[in-house]
């Protein structure tokens, strides 16, 4: 096999309709007779509907219907897609999220009417017409104390506020003896801010129904169509899966915010049959920060013991992990699963255990965000090291060897098992810490911090080893977990009778690039030029059931289960050509394009190959004609990429302002199919946990109102926020998919946060800062220095 | 209602818009040019940035009608036919985008910058486009399809 374009910065073939201007979303799509929607949503966090009274609005002219919570009473609500169960074995309590609220609004965004109308204009006029009376109710916003006894209600059925607690790891005892054993405990307690995805194309939703044929489509900016008609028509509206068809077209961006199946979706799609025309409903961006599933949002406090050489004896947590007043579709599986399962990170710790409580509030649903629960897993470890590293007097990334995982490749040596159940599948965590050291130029560093303190600058260095599981995921495993669905992927190779060929994935692309990458896998595999190649996702009428693209999974699960349908494409083609060349499959060989007999010059290309089985009168017996394969891949492990970020930061003295000098991030996300779209990936996730660190975060008041509820009260990196990334990699081979890749989508904004505050930290520790809440903006860290 | 004249990608639009109609939705609606993209409602993201007789402008600040008698550059009228604006093949060489819906938007906010700075620094190409949010890239790559794009353009103009 020739590898002329795997590894390869190919240029993407998408860049052309988006540098254009001919980018497709699905606010660009207009159907003939389309209607707009306008959802009216509570301006209150907890309130009882006393009344609605849609007569003014009903009576505007261009409106068409409009419909309230009673009228979808009868419908389900959304489902969540992931049951996890209390510590004594109940079921999560799981209260009804509805498609509009009837009586009782649980956070400020709960939509409680749906206008629509003959353009969004007055849909909107509409909407102001509409009087609803509210009794206001008291708001709880922040998962410890909706957890206290006298905290107000978010569903009256469950008065503790608690959806469910769970633990795992070590039995507690065990934990307890171990850290009573510590020569030295260092314990922190946390905030792990609540972040909005933000996404910069909102989400937008056309419904459309066919009278004629009985058919419904649905348009949406998801990260995964077939997901989102499985959990429309099975658990909201009770529609026959194959007479609806969901389509993906371009999505502009996702981050996790466009995985779960929202009210809005089931409601156009409703609806349009209701009123016999298509309706688009597209998200403001100030609806987008009420409604979009927000991320982290932990308060945790944690402790890890050290014996007097510096090696970890235990890891002791409690935390509490808000999830909005709904369990959004994958909201249950981040703060256990996804989170709790990597709080090993990538050291020998023997002892560990997690105490999680997931509590409801008056809120926006929380769901996965970027690195969903691994962030917040990496960033109370490596907080922990660099607070630790500094009490003990140790380097801190002298305590990080000392308490690596020896290096192992899964092949001839054993996966790493952890505490916390999952089995890693190679890493080498020394090697990625070796490489950001080289780099960042360590040695001197130190010399360079005691000079620029002596002229007042403080300057900081801080590290970040993590290792992450993505890949997601072996369906029998997350099953058994609680997943009410499988994990696999699909793909459908498709060999025209010229040689051309069309690949129907189940993953779907919205900025990574799909349409480049996995072209030139299947490029080089079969031996033919990537102008050969056209890849097709997103629309559920064209693909076999897929599951999407999140958690880093599209290369390492459907690209998998594209080299499979790829191995059936040859496997059958070497049949047709050895019938052709009359030899044995045996004595052919396969390569550039062509199966040669072995040590001949004798050969046929892929392209005779295809027409012969579409053209089968040369033909063996025994074998269907045609050259189209379909596969599934269920992959046998999650896949753990792991890396080394590093932060220089200097604070000002004056002002208390960070300023990002070097980001330096030495990631190893296994085999890499385009070096250049792996950067990019890295380059975003670090953004987003720079983001994170210095910038970003929701604060609600005091009766539940959001007041970061547009981009002038959230802040986002700009581009005068970040300096240029430095970035290299290591090579670790993932030793149970056919590519060896392990997934790159997360990994910078896993790594990035802990990195960047550690570095703050660093500059301010001989002033005695030694933890601060993020963000870190200039106000607290100007305190912080100034604090008597 | 109003009377407007706008000149868009060269050619002229006569049309009757509503006083409060936004120019970002008379150019995506009206003139069905959805390159232009709507990310917000607080005139904070750029994604609906287009030149406006030269100067780059945010086209939800503006009202259709007060576009009236001005010459609009969008997205769609950057490229000479087939061949791709500097900045267009910029993006592209130097990986500037990924999911694609600010980049219409970044790509006229650059066009601004060198239309009257053909050597930039990082800085100047940082502070220049500050007022456009990209979620996906983390600005390192579009940062570096603006040099590109101001290198080709510098070599096209004779010493």
């Amino acid at each position: 096999m020739s590898n002329k374009l795997i590894g390869q910065s190919v240029k993407r073939v998408e860049d052309r309709r988006f540098t254009t201007g001919n980018g497709k979303y699905t606010d660009d799509i207009v159907l003939p007779h389309m209607t707009y929607a306008y959802i009216l949503r509570s301006p209150y966090a907890h309130a009882h509907i006393k009344s609605i009274d849609i007569s003014a609005a009903q009576a505007l002219e261009g409106v068409v219907k409009i419909y309230t919570g009673k009228d979808v009473e009868a419908l389900n609500g959304v489902p969540c897609g992931w049951q996890v169960n209390f510590k004594n074995g109940e079921t999560m309590r799981e209260p009804k999220h509805p498609l509009l609220v009837a009586d009782k609004v649980m956070h400020v965004g709960d939509g409680v009417a749906m206008i629509i109308a003959e353009s969004k204009s007055i849909a909107k006029d509409a909407a102001d017409l509409i009087e609803v009376d509210y009794d206001t109710l008291p708001a709880v916003t922040n998962p410890k104390e909706a957890a206290q006894a006298n905290a107000p209600k978010v569903h009256d059925q469950f008065p503790d506020n608690i959806a469910f607690d769970w633990a795992i790891g070590n039995p507690i005892e065990e934990v307890d003896a171990a850290m009573a054993t510590a020569h030295h405990i260092t314990k922190l307690d946390f905030t792990n801010q609540r972040l909005v995805p933000n996404a910069i194309e909102p989400r937008s939703y056309i419904g459309s129904y066919d009278h004629v044929y009985d058919r419904y489509t649905l348009y949406t900016s998801t990260q995964n169509p077939h997901l989102i008609r499985l959990l429309m028509c099975a658990f909201v509206l009770g529609l026959p899966e194959h007479k609806v068809r969901v389509v993906g077209p371009d999505v502009g961006g996702g981050f996790g915010s466009k995985i779960y199946h929202y009210v809005e979706e089931a409601l156009v799609t409703w609806a349009s049959k209701q009123i016999r025309r298509p309706i688009k409903w597209t998200c403001d961006r100030s609806e987008a920060f009420l409604t979009d599933a927000h991320g982290r949002d932990h308060v945790s406090s944690a402790e890890m013991g050290f014996d007097k050489d510096g090696k970890i004896v235990g890891l002791r947590i409690k935390t509490y992990a808000n999830v909005g007043a709904y369990l959004s579709t994958f909201s249950t599986a981040v703060p256990t699963y996804l989170h709790g399962t990597l709080l090993q990170g990538l050291y020998t710790t023997p002892k560990i255990h997690l105490d999680m409580t997931c509590v409801f509030t008056h809120t926006t649903a929380v769901d996965a965000y970027r690195g969903a629960g691994r962030p917040e897993a990496t960033y109370l470890l490596e907080r922990l090291m660099d607070v630790s590293a500094h009490e003990m007097g140790i380097d801190p990334a002298e305590l990080r060897f000392k308490n690596f995982i020896p290096p192992f490749d899964g092949v001839t040596q054993p996966g790493y098992q952890t505490q916390v159940a999952l089995q890693y599948d190679s890493g080498n965590y020394e090697g990625v810490l070796k490489r950001g050291l080289e780099m960042v130029g360590y040695e001197n560093f130190r010399k360079e911090q005691a000079e620029a303190r002596k002229k007042g600058k403080f300057i900081g260095i801080g590290f970040s080893t993590y290792v992450e599981a993505c890949g997601i995921a072996p369906s029998a495993v997350v099953g058994s977990l609680g997943a009410r669905a499988g994990l696999f992927e699909s793909a459908q190779v498709r060999v025209q009778p010229t040689g051309k060929v069309n690949v129907y994935t189940g993953s779907h692309s919205h900025g990574q690039g799909h349409e480049t990458t996995f072209a030139q896998v299947v490029a080089d595999k079969l031996g033919i030029p990537m102008e050969d190649v056209e890849i097709i996702h997103g629309d559920s009428d064209a693909v076999a059931f897929g599951m999407g693209t999140y958690g880093s999974r599209s290369l390492a699960v459907g690209g998998s289960a594209i080299v499979k349908s790829i191995e059936k494409v040859l496997e059958k083609g070497a049949k047709i050509a050895a019938h052709k060349l009359e030899c044995s499959t045996d004595d052919l060989e396969y390569d550039n394009g062509k199966w040669t007999i072995k040590g001949t010059d004798k050969s046929i290309g892929f392209g005779d190959v295809a027409l012969t089985a579409y053209v089968p009168h040369v033909y063996p017996a025994n074998l269907e004609p045609g050259l189209d394969f379909s596969s599934f891949y269920d992959p046998a492990n999650f896949t753990y990429p792991f890396g080394c970020h590093i932060a220089i930061v200097e604070v000002d003295g004056d002002t208390g302002k960070v300023t990002m000098k070097r980001f330096i991030a030495v990631d190893d996300v296994g085999n890499v199919i385009n070096p250049m779209i792996v950067d990019g990936q890295i380059h975003g996730g670090v953004a987003q946990g720079i983001g994170q660190a210095l910038l970003e975060g929701v604060a609600y008041d005091e009766t539940g109102q959001l007041i970061t509820g547009t981009f002038m009260d959230y802040a986002m990196p700009r581009a005068d926020d970040l300096p240029m990334f430095e970035t290299d990699r290591t090579t670790t081979p993932c030793p149970h998919n056919p590519l060896g890749v392990k997934g790159a989508g997360e990994a910078g904004a896993i790594g990035s946060t802990p990195a960047v505050v550690n570095a703050v930290m660093d500059a301010l520790w001989h002033k005695g800062v030694r933890d601060l809440e993020m963000p870190l903006t200039p106000q607290r860290v100007w305190r912080a220095m100034n604090a008597k | 209602m109003n009377k407007i004249n706008i000149t868009v990608n060269g050619k002229l639009h006569s049309d009757t818009v509503e006083g409060r109609t936004l120019l970002v939705h008379y150019l995506r609606e009206n003139l069905e040019l959805t390159g232009t993209h709507v990310g917000c409602d607080t005139s904070s993201c750029g994604a609906c940035t287009v030149m406006i007789d030269g100067k780059a402008m945010k086209s939800c600040t503006m009202l259709a009608a007060q576009a009236d008698g001005k010459s609009i550059t969008t997205i769609e009228g950057l490229a000479n036919g087939d061949e791709l604006h500097p900045l267009q093949e910029g993006f592209k060489e130097m990986h500037g985008l990924q999911c694609g819906f600010c980049t219409p938007g970044m790509i006229m906010c650059a066009s601004d910058l060198l239309s009257h700075n053909l050597n930039p620094s990082e800085q100047e190409i940082r502070e220049a486009i500050e007022g456009n949010f990209c979620r996906c890239t983390g600005y390192h790559n579009i940062v570096k399809s603006v040099e590109y794009a101001a290198e080709k353009m510098r070599e096209a103009v004779p010493a």
